[in-house]
């Protein structure tokens, strides 16, 4: 059983990489800027899901705090940046 | 991994990566083969909301079932990317709108004061 879920951890890891590649792709071409604040978006979710799956992968519960981390800092990233492409400023007063 | 994982635990969590990997490869080559930023934003939800939660359940399977106790401090995750990504998006989608009406020349809702509604009906 443990291997089944082993490979199986593996073949979301392929998932998730290529799917930052095609993040990173977009995020070079993107016609306009919120392309790429998209780009970056769909980026760090897939690096969040990436340490999940290492943690399942490997059977060790630190790679969580890892992902939470993660998820924390690019939804502030994100927003930040799109904060700033609305208004042109990210903290107004 | 060290401990053996049973059967019950071990078989949904293989079929949901699977499954969780599939859908956020979808949604990233959606977000890489659609021609218009109004297109492309909806292909990575698919990746936010289906595939995270898939991999997040099949983390909380096998983790109950490694330390033989619930759980389920996946469901912080979980919380967290379901207020976030709708909140990103909609900045997202609002940005793009005002900044492709002022590429056209358009004139555009100043800056409403507060208390006064400021949303936008017409695309």
């Amino acid at each position: 059983m443990n291997l089944v879920l082993y490979w199986a951890a593996s073949f979301a890891l392929l998932c998730f990489v290529l799917g930052m590649a095609c993040g990173t792709v977009r995020l070079v071409r993107g016609p306009t800027a919120q392309d790429r604040v998209l780009a970056l978006d769909a980026i760090y979710i897939n690096g969040m899901l990436v340490a999940l799956a290492f943690g399942v992968r490997s059977g060790t519960p630190v790679y969580f705090d890892v992902a939470l981390l993660i998820a924390l800092f690019g939804f502030v990233g994100a927003t930040a940046m799109a904060k700033f492409l609305l208004r042109g400023e990210v903290i107004e007063p | 991994m060290s401990a053996d994982i049973p059967l019950w635990a071990g078989i949904p969590a293989s079929i949901l990566l699977v499954a969780g990997g599939l859908l956020a490869l979808v949604g990233s080559a959606g977000l890489l083969r659609f021609n218009n930023f109004f297109c492309r934003i909806h292909a990575p939800t698919l990746g936010h909301t289906m595939g995270a939660g898939c991999v997040l359940v099949a983390s909380i399977l096998v983790f109950s079932a490694l330390q033989q106790r619930p759980v389920v401090q996946e469901i912080l995750i979980t919380l967290l990317l379901f207020i976030s990504s709708p909140v990103t998006a909609m900045l997202l989608m609002r940005a793009a709108v005002y900044r492709g009406r002022r590429q056209r020349g358009e004139s555009y809702p100043a800056a409403t004061p507060p208390g006064a509604s400021n949303r936008q009906t017409d695309l």
